[in-house]
């Protein structure tokens, strides 16, 4: 079946923001069909809410609409573009979602567009539990044995037939709080009395457990005439009970004999098959009792997903592209395999490697979330490592981690070894070697986690090496061993450490040797056929397949795992860095190490390094490659801790040299800087211990910002209004020492924050967007809604920050890209941080001006001039660049996922995504971005109002606008008091502590539509307001803590009444602005 | 840990350590892309004069058993991996995997750099070569490289083969709970296997299709199989050259017509030659679970298990006698074809897996149907 050209215009939809569990994977899957099908010659109109993503930069897309993902903004998308498809299986569970929700509401067939890729009966067969069950026992497939009661009794009796343990989940809970695993009747009756309260519908689903089972999970392609392939098996090192997201998994499986392996493939394909999944990518998950191999099945997805990005990059096949051209029509014999060239894409990749992906967590920013890892996926990003054994792979796994912490520097405590163990948490694989080296069996840790004895073999023989190497000393040690060392994925810094010198004399050692790492190619074959793609990993085998070529280059450092503050963004400019280099004609070379990115896909730039990104990796290939030269500003963070280090080993960087980015993060130096240029910044100190950082604080004055140096997303930051404050963080903070000292400034109480990036190439400095953040100074920027244009910020002010930045930049011979933030307070504007690299806010600044300024930085990084640009810069080289809508920016926040953890926002980063609304006036952006961020502002009903006294003046204000949009009042007693004397009417509710019913009361009663609610000065957070956000965010009501946001808020509820239903593509927004 | 030596005929020589067998074999050497299906590859006859490489880096994991093996002992001249495991991990494993290798006498060299090695035979074609994990000096080795036989010529059939005649009646077994096989049917077809180093599969999956199974030797006439009254008969799989088994081509040539005939790999190769075709030698073969092959009958495409060092020259082939039923997609060489006018048929990749994917079964249910079919006209 050829392609199908019965169909011109295809609507693709993406997943929206980041979100713990619908990451940037989605970009790459979005990427890859957007790109597959233009390429194929269809027109491509995307709609998706993120601007961060690759996928809606305008030039992927014919037509880009970065629209909330509702179905009455997408059936406007629908109505004015009329695609005769609709691709649903590349947006991850929000597409999917979104396309049956258009289905279901008729939209589809009113505007006659089919549904490629998954059918409506497909995916509800797949989603449904209950019809999933059916189609699952028609084809022999067992599921574990399930019920869903709605009393004790009926559990009782199942367990009697089933046994413990078991599991149990009430029906609707938010997070699947209330569920739990029972392991005695005395644990049924407690969990399932409990769960049946909680749930809304009073009903609990009890499941038979699998705990313990080794888990699996097969990525499977269907093509329309029936064809199917199994793309890659993954086993994963956390048996059942750990959600596949939280676990470490290893491709291809390592533990399944050829005949239970087939008999997994065979269940995947009939799944498939049953399903009705026509065409495209499936991911099927399975469990496998280790006592005697009987098999169930856990759950599909009909479409393409994270663990389909993974595979993606773990075998050089590229799903989403393939199931892209699968639902156009295409077999998979009538797809060539990219990397051969010459066999098709009908085939099942052989890997002659081993992959390991290991997440990364962050539930040090969530405190009061219990760091123990269940059902409920809690990771925030992943790593992918390759290596030619799995313990290579593992090892340079735990490299790419990034954890802030120095290999081996990670404390253990020996009395929670076996708590460690036993509940599974993001600390548990560094217990179970911590384990063995306090001699620990593997059949004691076998017993303690039920992981494979295979895998904990292969750590108990790093371990035992490492004893072995322990007992040599850099001057002893001989080749052999040591190249031994190398081939078993022994770091260099490792090996420093065991022999008390420096990584650098260790690799200075084994250059010597003649030891240094080559590099072997992905290639969907283990190599029974040439590649001709360069997608390479590093080993210490016997010959390089790197192949250099000649030709000028410039190789980019990635930004790694994504972590809150450090994610798809930079993604985005790494990847636009590429594109940039290759149409300047310079050979673009990638190194990262993060699986969901399109900065992975061995297509976005010439050559892919898939590395750690430690100075020994970089290294290597840099000695491999050696390239004109290294961009390190783009990948955020990560790169830039190397930039020094790889400056001084020789490697040319280019762009803003690394000193000068280091200048700007230096206290001291910068101040002085500041000085010198006559701008103003709070009052600030450095402090290296308790006492010295008290003193600061006292002589700025309370309250002070305080904060660790060298971080991003506001790691571990407070605002400290008392001493006492500023003493328990010195306590608890992580690391200080004399080069990284702890940084207090002086709180800007009610201050206007405002963003800024800029283009600069030394002399010359273009503005691309001044942000005005719609939350005051002191929510962390990334967790603050702003806008483009300013809003409410006065030409003067502007002018003034229009200066500062080019003076700024000058001062710090910004070559790129940099970031300032400033707070604007009384008139006056001051400096908080200067980040001469690119920042969080530029791929929405690109999408908003129509001008995409990595490429503009690159150009200025291989030496052009912003005189010299015009063609990318719009024509400017100067002042502001212009936009001609509203465009506001919301992050979004994953506090569903962390139960117990109170969601007020302060300087610590803690969202994990962001949305753009795009508007004719500020309130329609303003209300988009709050629809799509999965906030939606209500359009009548009841607000509930309590606020601190500084800010009860604004209240009455606020109160006032959402009285004449027709709200009804509700408010605490105090703030009742001064809505009342301002003559409007406001009923009066009780706080928490004052008695019932209260605020929090109405609330799950569902009578208050919006919380307006600011905290008390003092920072400690008291429990009626700790009740009150938690309710908020349990029960879905929206609430605004600042009432600048609550101004906003009522600008677009006025709107939302005023304004129709519009949307405008990117394309038509850019064409307008250069007019 | 001692050393072993692989060293090949062109003189290059990879060193790794020694795990089975502390001894020196020699052999053709090949690659296997087969992620899993060790112990199935080990014990297949078809391996017979090979030392195999295997592109899975770690081998050994779930250690061996005694249901997956495809003949009563280890074939393999010797094995050529990675990393090798120190344990074995499976809830079916009985023993681990170089202890089983041990036993049949074979070495093993791990922490070879097999993709530098695979990369050599993909470019070079594959060659003779001496594994020595008996501490040999690698220059002897490369000169027992250069004498050791040829495969172009080589006869080993029948030197696998059986030298008596015997029943087979296990079905399939030994499996996960969770297995569908369906149920075997009751024997009602009477097949006459030729054994030239016949996997167990073959003769597992005949029975679970409902034959009775007679395996002969690989020397038996036309004239004796037919005596057994057989309602089909099927050519095996087998290692060597297919060209000098001229006797069995003649044979089999008898058997055309007389009753339905269905061959694998060599069996498929036997019946070229029966029908007055060529063969020749690939140069690297196909050895692995991941080939696409077309069916041209169905238009459906199969991923098929593969394990030949030689081929049948589509070209040689009677067209108006033959027709062409299924092609390789990565190289388009000939996969299987049946006769126009009588019930006979033959694939060169092996339905039968073990190891590999299960969806080429169909072919036993061809068989089986065609035998009922021949049995309904008679």
């Amino acid at each position: 079946m050829p392609r199908r050209n019965d169909i011109k215009r295809i609507l693709i939809v993406g997943s929206g923001p980041i979100i713990i569990g619908q990451a940037c994977e989605f970009d790459y899957s979005g990427t890859q069909a957007c790109k597959a099908l233009r390429a194929d010659g269809y027109e491509v109109v995307l709609i998706n809410s993120n601007p961060a993503t690759i996928m809606t930069d305008p030039e992927l897309a014919d037509r880009t609409y970065i629209e909330p993902l509702t179905v009455e903004f997408a059936a406007e998308v629908i109505r004015r573009e009329r695609p005769q498809a609709l691709l649903s299986t590349v947006g991850g569970q929000t597409g999917l979602n979104l396309s049956v929700a258009l289905a279901e509401a008729g939209v589809l067939d009113k505007y006659n567009v089919e549904l490629i890729g998954a059918k409506i009966g497909s995916i509800k067969k797949a989603e449904d539990r209950l019809l999933f069950k059916d189609a699952m026992q028609k084809i022999g497939l067992e599921l574990p044995e399930s019920l869903l009661v709605n009393n004790v009794d009926d559990g009782l009796g199942f367990a009697q037939r089933i046994g413990y343990p078991m599991i149990l989940r009430p029906s609707f809970t938010l997070g699947g709080t209330g569920g739990g695993i029972a392991y005695n009747s005395e644990d049924l009756y407690e969990i399932l009395e409990r769960g049946i309260e909680l749930s809304p519908v009073h009903e609990v689903l009890i499941e038979e457990s699998v705990l313990g089972w080794k888990e699996y999970e097969l990525e499977v392609m269907r093509d329309q005439a029936g064809n199917a392939i199994i793309v890659c098996s993954i086993e994963n090192f956390d048996p059942m009970g750990v959600h596949t997201g939280d676990s470490i998994t290893i491709a291809p499986a390592q533990t399944l004999s050829d005949r239970e392996y087939q008999m997994m493939r065979d269940a995947a394909l009939a799944c498939l098959r049953e399903i009705g999944v026509d065409t495209g990518g499936s991911n099927v998950q399975f469990a496998i009792n280790p006592a005697d191999g009987r098999m169930v099945i856990v759950e599909m997805n009909p479409r393409v997903s994270r663990s389909s990005a993974l595979a993606s990059k773990a075998t050089g096949f590229p799903i989403a592209k393939i199931a892209a051209k699968l639902a156009v029509g295409y077999r998979l014999d009538e797809i060539k395999n990219d990397i051969t060239r010459k066999t098709p894409a009908c085939f099942e990749p052989t890997l002659d490697y081993v992959v390991v992906k290991i997440p990364r967590w962050q539930f040090e920013k969530f405190p009061g979330a219990e760091p123990v890892l269940g059902t409920q996926m809690k990771s925030v990003g992943e790593v992918m490592a390759i290596g030619r054994t799995f313990k290579q792979a593992l090892a340079k796994g735990l490299r790419s981690l990034e954890t802030g912490r120095t290999e081996g520097s990670q404390k253990f405590d020996p009395a929670l070894i076996k708590r460690r163990l036993i509940t599974p948490n993001p600390e548990r694989l560094g217990y179970i070697d911590f384990a063995l080296r306090q001699g620990y069996t593997v059949d004691d840790i076998h017993g303690l986690t039920a992981i494979d004895k295979w895998f904990l073999t292969q750590m108990r023989e790093v371990v035992d090496f490492e004893r072995e190497l322990a007992a040599e000393s850099l001057n002893s040690v001989s080749p052999q061993l040591l190249r031994r060392a190398k081939r078993e994925g022994v770091s260099d810094s490792a090996l420093a450490r065991l022999w008390n010198t420096g990584s650098l004399d260790v690799r200075a050692k084994r250059k010597q040797a003649g030891i240094a790492a080559v590099f072997n190619r992905v290639d969907t074959c283990a190599a029974e056929f040439e590649s001709f793609t360069p997608y390479l990993y590093s080993s210490y085998e016997s010959e390089s397949e790197a192949d250099p070529s000649d030709r000028k280059k410039v190789m980019i450092l990635g930004s790694g795992p994504n972590r809150i503050g450090q994610g798809i963004e930079f993604d985005y400019c790494c990847c636009h860095a590429s594109f940039a280099l290759q149409e300047f004609g310079v050979e673009s070379i990638m190194v990262n190490c993060n699986p969901e990115t399109v900065s992975t896909d061995y297509d976005t730039s010439d050559r892919l390094y898939f590395e750690p990104l430690t100075l020994e990796e970089v290294l290597n290939v840099y000695d491999t490659e050696k390239p004109d030269g290294v961009i390190v500003q783009f990948g955020g963070q990560t790169p830039l801790n190397l930039s020094l280090p790889l400056k001084r080993a020789g490697v040319p960087i280019i762009g803003t040299d690394p000193d000068h980015i280091d200048l700007a993060e230096d206290r001291k130096l910068f101040g002085q800087l500041l000085d010198e240029l006559q701008i103003p910044s709070p009052p600030n100190g450095t402090a290296t211990n308790v006492e010295e950082a008290c003193e600061v604080a006292r002589r700025l004055g309370y309250p002070v910002l305080v904060r660790p140096s060298y971080v991003l997303g506001g790691r571990a930051m407070v605002i400290a209004y008392d001493e006492e404050t500023v003493r328990r963080y010195m306590h608890e903070a992580i690391g200080f020492s004399q080069e990284r000292p702890v940084l207090v400034d002086r709180f800007l109480e009610d201050a206007t924050e405002v963003d800024v990036d800029a283009l600069s190439d030394g002399t010359d400095v273009l503005i691309a967007g001044i942000m005005e953040h719609v939350e005051e100074a002191g929510i962390h920027s990334g967790d603050s809604s702003c806008v483009l244009p300013s809003n409410t910020l006065a030409a003067d002010v502007l002018a003034t920050i229009e200066d500062y930045t080019a003076k700024l930049a000058r001062a710090l011979h910004v070559i790129g890209l940099m970031n300032v933030q400033y707070a604007v307070k009384a008139g006056v504007v001051y400096v908080l941080e200067v980040n001469p690299r690119a920042s969080r806010t530029v791929p929405y600044v690109s999408k908003a001006t129509g001008i995409a300024l990595p490429k503009a930085a690159v150009a200025l990084m291989l030496g052009r001039k912003l005189r010299d640009i015009g063609e990318l810069t719009g024509g400017k080289h100067s002042g502001v660049l212009p936009v001609s809508h509203f465009f506001v920016k919301s992050p979004v926040f994953p506090f569903n996922k962390f139960p117990g953890v109170d969601p007020a926002l302060g300087p610590e980063m803690r969202s994990t995504g962001e949305v753009m609304g795009v508007g004719a006036n500020f309130g329609e952006a303003f209300g988009k971005a709050q629809l799509s961020a999965g906030t939606p502002l209500p359009d009548s009903g009841s607000i509930f109002i309590s606020v601190s006294d500084s800010d009860k003046p604004a209240a009455v204000e606020a109160a006032k606008r959402f009285a004449e949009l027709g709200f009804q009042l509700t408010a605490t007693r105090g703030t009742a008091a001064v809505i009342q004397a301002a003559g409007l009417k406001c009923k009066t509710v009780f706080k928490v502590n004052e008695g019932r019913p209260n605020a929090v009361d109405l609330m799950k009663g569902g009578s208050v539509h919006l919380v307006i609610y600011t905290p008390t000065s003092g920072a400690t957070s008291f429990s009626d307001e700790r009740a009150i956000r938690r309710t908020a965010v349990t029960w879905r009501v929206p609430i605004l803590t600042t009432l600048s946001g609550a101004r906003a808020a009522a600008e677009a509820v006025a709107s939302r009444r005023r304004d129709p239903i519009r949307v405008w593509s990117l394309q038509e927004i850019h064409a307008g602005a250069t007019r | 840990m001692n050393k072993a030596v692989l060293a090949l005929e062109d003189g290059t020589v990879f060193e790794g350590s020694s795990f089975g067998a502390p001894t020196d074999r020699h052999g053709e050497v090949v690659f296997n892309t087969s992620l899993t299906g060790y112990q199935e590859i080990f014990t297949d006859p078809s391996y017979a004069g090979q030392i195999v490489v295997l592109t899975n880096p770690q081998i050994g994991n779930y250690g061996a058993n005694a249901f997956d093996n495809e003949a009563r002992r280890a074939y393999i001249e010797g094995l050529v991996v990675r990393e090798f495991s120190p344990i074995a991990s499976n809830w079916r494993s009985e023993q681990e995997a170089d202890q089983f290798l041990a036993a049949s006498g074979i070495p093993i060299a791990a922490e070879i750099d097999t993709r530098a090695l695979v990369r050599h035979l993909r470019s070079r074609g594959v060659m003779r070569g001496v594994l020595s994990a008996a501490g040999s000096d690698p220059a002897t080795l490369v000169q027992r490289a250069r004498e050791t036989p040829s495969m172009i010529g080589l006869e080993l059939a029948t030197r696998v083969s059986t030298k008596n005649t015997y029943e087979w009646t296990r079905g399939i077994d030994g499996g996960s709970p969770s297995e569908i096989n369906g149920e075997p049917v009751e024997p009602c077809c009477h097949v006459v296997a030729y054994d030239f180093g016949i996997k167990h599969n073959i003769l597992r999956r005949l029975v679970h299709t409902g034959c009775r199974v007679t395996v002969v030797p690989a020397t038996t006439t036309a004239k004796d199989v037919l005596d057994l009254k057989p309602d089909g008969v099927f050519l095996s799989n087998g290692p060597g050259d297919p060209e000098p088994l001229e006797r069995q081509a003649a044979e089999v040539r008898k058997l055309i017509g007389k009753k339905p005939v269905f061959g694998i790999c060599l069996g498929h190769q036997l019946l070229g030659l029966a029908l007055g075709a060529k063969t020749y030698k690939l140069k690297f073969g196909h050895r692995g679970a991941n080939h696409p092959v077309l069916n041209q009958l169905t238009n459906k495409i199969e991923i098929t298990s593969h394990n030949h060092g030689f081929a049948v020259d589509p070209d040689s082939l009677n067209q108006n006698e033959v027709e062409i039923t299924h092609v390789n997609l990565n190289d388009n060489t000939l996969e299987g074809f049946r006769h126009r006018n009588y019930p006979v048929f033959c694939v060169q990749y092996h339905p039968e897996a073990a190891p590999g994917p299960h969806d080429s079964r169909y072919l036993f249910d061809d068989f089986f149907r065609l035998m009922n079919e021949a049995k309904g006209a008679r």
